[in-house]
């Protein structure tokens, strides 16, 4: 079921919180074998459902009334354990929850279990989860992309109808786009990173997946919004669900030319002309517009990030909270609990990071990316002056195989190319099921300009109803 | 000696007195309390937290960046300071690097300007003890994200007591502000002094930091000890070695603690979670204007109003005395120079006696003010005033006391001859020894007279008196 119909069953009295809660959690006992889409399950869930139930009762008005979710492993749940995919955290346990997790339960969702995650969110397929990798629900020898490859695993094997992600460098909207859902990461600030374990507090957002534009609002409504805890968040009000009730006639989109200049394999080339044709049937125009230093987008992106999780991952040191490996002295300690606990690519990042921060490298590393960053920021802007909204491919390639890139990082970074410079630009974006190949599915990624997230919700959900949600259909 | 010039800075670190931490809501009033109970999952440093930066903290670095004639920034940014220990949760330490609150400003330190180079926020790190001979060592968490205000000066200090004048202006504008209690025994005030040693018009020589000075008077101490060091060794032809060191206060000497080591890359870099901060024209208007008055100001409204430089000084640079000495001067009409007289011999010497400050006392600024008025018009003697004084420090009203014990002053000859000659008689030696050139004896019939009188017979006229009658010159 679909989280409108659930909340709409609920409301209606027809099915009760815990039913759905436990018909969720049927489903994950079902699939989870196969997919290892989750790191841990609420053992409060069903608690948590028949507490739903008594609120509605109270009249309380709940927008997610009995809606099972599941949330990244990154994101703080107070009492269940919060793990980034880490040994370094596998048994943490948060005193305290994200304010986005607040804001779910406030609204009646029940959380049913935490998604697994490439470690800290660094990566593109789950792969270098410590858990064991997540695999793609269309093909189980295939990977979820990544980072929040369990979160898209989970919600396109229809074990919940809504899950939260964190998109750093595109790691909402790659796995939407390589398990077939909708991903939405909005521009920077809308959502509260409060509680959310920071990989890149620069380019962090928590995003949004559902297999609906509709189921997609409503969540985004649901989790935006100021708050205080958040210094870089934005007092705006979210209007997302009033969005699909806009037209898209008039829009203009503008088809990304150096995006769509690389190899890109046939059957996104192929989603990215449908889109096309559907749209302009929809009174859309297209025009072509052009993003310059868009060649400098990776190379930048894995300078600011790297740098940033050098500096963000220092505090796990095993003194205060997580993996602690004792040494003779609190330095033997401090190393010994970092070499154990970070996994491979986590320790590469903290490397590199550690090295453009350094005294004398920092101008020629960091300082050009940040150079690199303002230029590619006001090349959108030039962009944006000629059209509303951006089309580009949300990942060059579907779905690939598990292994297939694990041992050369570079190719594995290239799996961002068409998702990084959005988060450098903290600009809104949204993969959108548009095609197959073969039977995997494909994405295009709609860019939004800055603050006008809402216009990205009035094409996708055009083009879902053109289609009539051909390409998003469940996986298994 | 005096070919040699010592040439120090001063790196001082003050305690704001914010309600709560820098960047969350923890109270930052721990003193005294029970380990890690002012604790909270940001300063804690917890996965996921983000740092809110304490607006009433970039307030009380404004204010202290103006009292200190500095330049504020109109555009500020917090950076992180990277490293690692064990009383840093999150291993950095959120910093001001190349955009300072305030910056380039001076303070004149008897009249010599000391240039100060920057001001700037940040956040201090928690407490580790290392108790003797354990395998462990204790953090106490609740000073982690207090906040700090960071003051470095130019190299312009010349001398030990330079540098402990520069600090006690410090802390008497910091209190006067009431932006810190700036108190070094409770640690809301540290000092670290850089110091080197020159000959006279030669370049700079090494210089050493000694840290962890916890008094001004230990940094002048250890100043004193560590010029007299570094002109020793540049006497002998050797070379001061850079290093950081401490100071053993118990032997009065400076010790090494560490050699110079490669240069700490603190890896600065902007702090994401804080966007950049803007203090704009109307913020820093309303905060000058309620700017109170400075020490500096005080002292020259002192001096104008006719109280000695010495005195002057003295009350304008402590805020509590200060305040009083304001209060008194509201309602009294004399010469001020004699409220400050009796605040800083005789309150002074009473609040050092019982460590007090004059607010903690029950005098009154009326009450301080009728005792003025009492002695500048000679209507009480310098005898009196002191026996009086701890009962009017204790709540006592003067003029009351003066009625009830009837304490008035006599300089009546007529009403004292009887007194004096009854005295005269009584003590023929020690007249003989008065007549004979001995004047000093002559306080022995001085002190029957006060007695008998209770103090009230004014000393000169009695002193009159006696030499007329023993025909010498008192």
């Amino acid at each position: 079921m679909l989280a409108h119909e659930i909340v709409k069953n609920i409301q209606s009295g027809q099915v009760s919180p815990q039913e759905v809660v436990s018909a969720s959690l049927q489903r994950i006992a079902q699939l989870e074998p196969r997919l290892h889409a989750l790191i841990r399950l609420n053992p409060q869930a069903e608690q948590e459902a028949a507490l739903v139930e008594q609120r509605l009762a109270r009249g309380e008005h709940l927008p997610l009334a009995g809606v099972p979710v599941v949330l990244k492993d990154n994101i703080c749940t107070q009492d269940l354990a919060t793990t980034c995919g880490s040994r370094m955290l596998a048994d943490f346990v948060p005193p305290y929850s994200a304010t986005v997790v607040e804001k779910l339960r406030q609204a009646g969702a029940v959380v049913v279990a935490k998604a697994n995650m490439d470690e800290f969110a660094m990566g593109s397929s789950t792969e270098y989860s410590a858990f064991g990798p997540t695999r793609n629900p269309w093909d189980t020898e295939r990977v979820p992309g990544g980072t929040s490859g369990g979160s898209a695993a989970a919600v396109a094997a229809g074990m919940v109808p809504l899950a939260l992600g964190t998109d750093t460098g595109g790691s909402v909207r790659q796995p939407a786009a390589l398990c077939g859902v909708y991903g939405f990461k909005p521009t920077y600030g809308r959502i509260s990173r409060y509680g959310v374990v920071a990989t890149a507090s620069s380019l962090d957002q928590v995003g949004t997946m559902a297999r609906t534009v509709q189921d997609l609002a409503l969540l985004s409504d649901v989790v935006s919004g100021y708050d205080p805890m958040d210094s870089t968040s934005l007092e705006i009000q979210a209007q997302f669900a009033a969005a699909l009730q806009a037209s898209s006639r008039g829009l203009t989109i503008g088809l990304v030319k150096e995006a769509l200049a690389v190899g890109n394999s046939p059957g996104v080339l192929e989603a990215l002309e449908r889109f096309r044709s559907v749209m302009e049937a929809q009174g859309v125009r297209f025009v072509e517009v052009s993003l310059p230093s868009l060649e400098y987008a990776l190379a930048a992106y894995y300078i600011v990030n790297t740098a940033e999780i050098s500096s963000n991952l220092a505090r796990y040191d095993g003194t205060l909270y997580g993996l602690r490996v004792p040494g003779e002295d609190s330095t033997t300690t401090m190393m010994q609990s970092r070499e154990h606990g970070f996994g491979p690519e986590v320790q590469r990042r903290i490397l590199m990071g550690t090295f453009v921060l350094s005294s004398g490298y920092y101008e020629a590393y960091y300082g050009k990316a940040l150079r690199a960053r303002a230029r590619i920021k006001a090349d959108f802007d030039r962009a944006f002056s000629q059209a509303d909204l951006l089309l580009t491919p949300t990942s060059p390639f579907p779905a690939f195989r598990l292994g297939e890139k694990t041992t050369d990082p570079l190719s594995m970074y290239l799996a961002d190319i068409d998702t990084v410079a959005v988060n450098l630009a903290g600009l809104p974006a949204m993969s959108i099921p548009a095609g197959f190949e073969g039977h995997l599915p494909v994405g295009v990624q709609l860019i939004g300009k800055a603050l006008h997230d809402e216009q990205i919700f009035v094409a996708a959900n055009a083009f879902e109803q053109a289609t009539e949600r051909a390409f998003a259909r469940a996986a298994i | 000696m005096p070919d040699f010039e010592a040439v120090v800075g001063l790196e001082v670190h003050l305690h704001l007195k914010t309600k709560s931490k820098m960047f969350c809501g923890c109270d930052a009033d721990y003193f005294g309390d029970p380990p890690n109970t002012h604790t909270c999952p940001v300063c804690l440093g917890l996965p996921g937290v983000l740092p809110v930066v304490n607006a009433q903290a970039v307030e009380y670095g404004i204010l202290f960046g103006l009292a200190l004639n500095c330049q504020i920034a109109p555009w500020t940014q917090f950076h992180r300071k990277s490293y690692y220990y064990p009383d840093m949760p999150k291993n950095y330490q959120i910093s001001q690097y190349d955009l300072p609150i305030a910056a380039h400003g001076y303070l004149e330190v008897e009249g010599q300007r000391v240039r100060i180079k920057r001001v700037h926020l940040e956040e201090d790190a928690a407490k580790s003890t290392h108790p003797e001979g354990a395998p462990y060592s204790l953090i106490d968490l609740n000073r982690a994200g207090s906040p700090l205000i960071e003051m470095v000066t130019e190299p312009d200090i010349r001398t030990p007591e330079q540098a402990r004048i520069f600090l006690s202006h410090i802390r008497s504008i910091a209190q006067t502000l009431g932006v810190s209690d700036a108190n070094p025994e409770e640690g809301k005030m540290r000092a670290d002094v850089n110091v080197s040693v020159r000959r006279v018009g030669e370049p700079l020589g090494t210089k050493v930091e000694i840290k962890n000075l916890n008094s001004f008077r230990s940094v002048a101490r250890a100043l004193e000890y560590e010029i007299r060091r570094q002109q020793e060794i540049l006497r002998s032809g050797r070379r001061v070695e850079q290093a950081t060191l401490g100071f053993d206060e118990a032997a009065g000497k400076t010790y090494v603690m560490r050699l110079k080591e490669g240069e700490a890359d603190y890896r600065y870099f902007p702090d994401p979670d804080l966007p950049p901060i803007v203090v704009d024209e109307a913020w820093l208007a309303r905060l000058k204007a309620a700017m109170p008055e400075l020490p500096a100001q005080k002292y020259a409204r002192y001096v104008e109003a006719g109280v000695r430089p010495y005195d002057a000084e003295i009350l304008a640079y402590n805020p509590s005395l200060a305040r009083f000495f304001d209060q008194t001067l509201a309602c009294y009409r004399g010469n001020p120079q004699t409220v400050a007289n009796l605040l800083n011999a005789d309150v002074a010497g009473y609040l050092n006696e019982r460590q007090m400050e004059v607010q903690e006392t029950a005098l009154t600024p009326e009450h301080l003010a009728a005792l003025a008025g009492l002695f500048e018009r000679r209507e009480i003697t310098n005898r009196v005033l002191s026996q009086l004084l701890p009962e009017v420090m204790e709540g006592a009203d003067p003029l009351k006391l003066v009625e009830e014990r009837g304490l008035r002053a006599v300089a009546d000859e007529g009403a004292l001859r009887p007194l004096v000659e009854r005295v005269v008689a009584a003590n023929p030696k020690v007249v003989e020894q008065v007549k004979g050139g001995n004047l000093k004896a002559a306080n022995a019939l001085l002190g029957p007279i006060m007695k008998e009188t209770k103090g009230t017979a004014k000393a000169d006229v009695v002193k009159k008196m006696l030499g007329e009658m023993l025909g010498v010159e008192l």
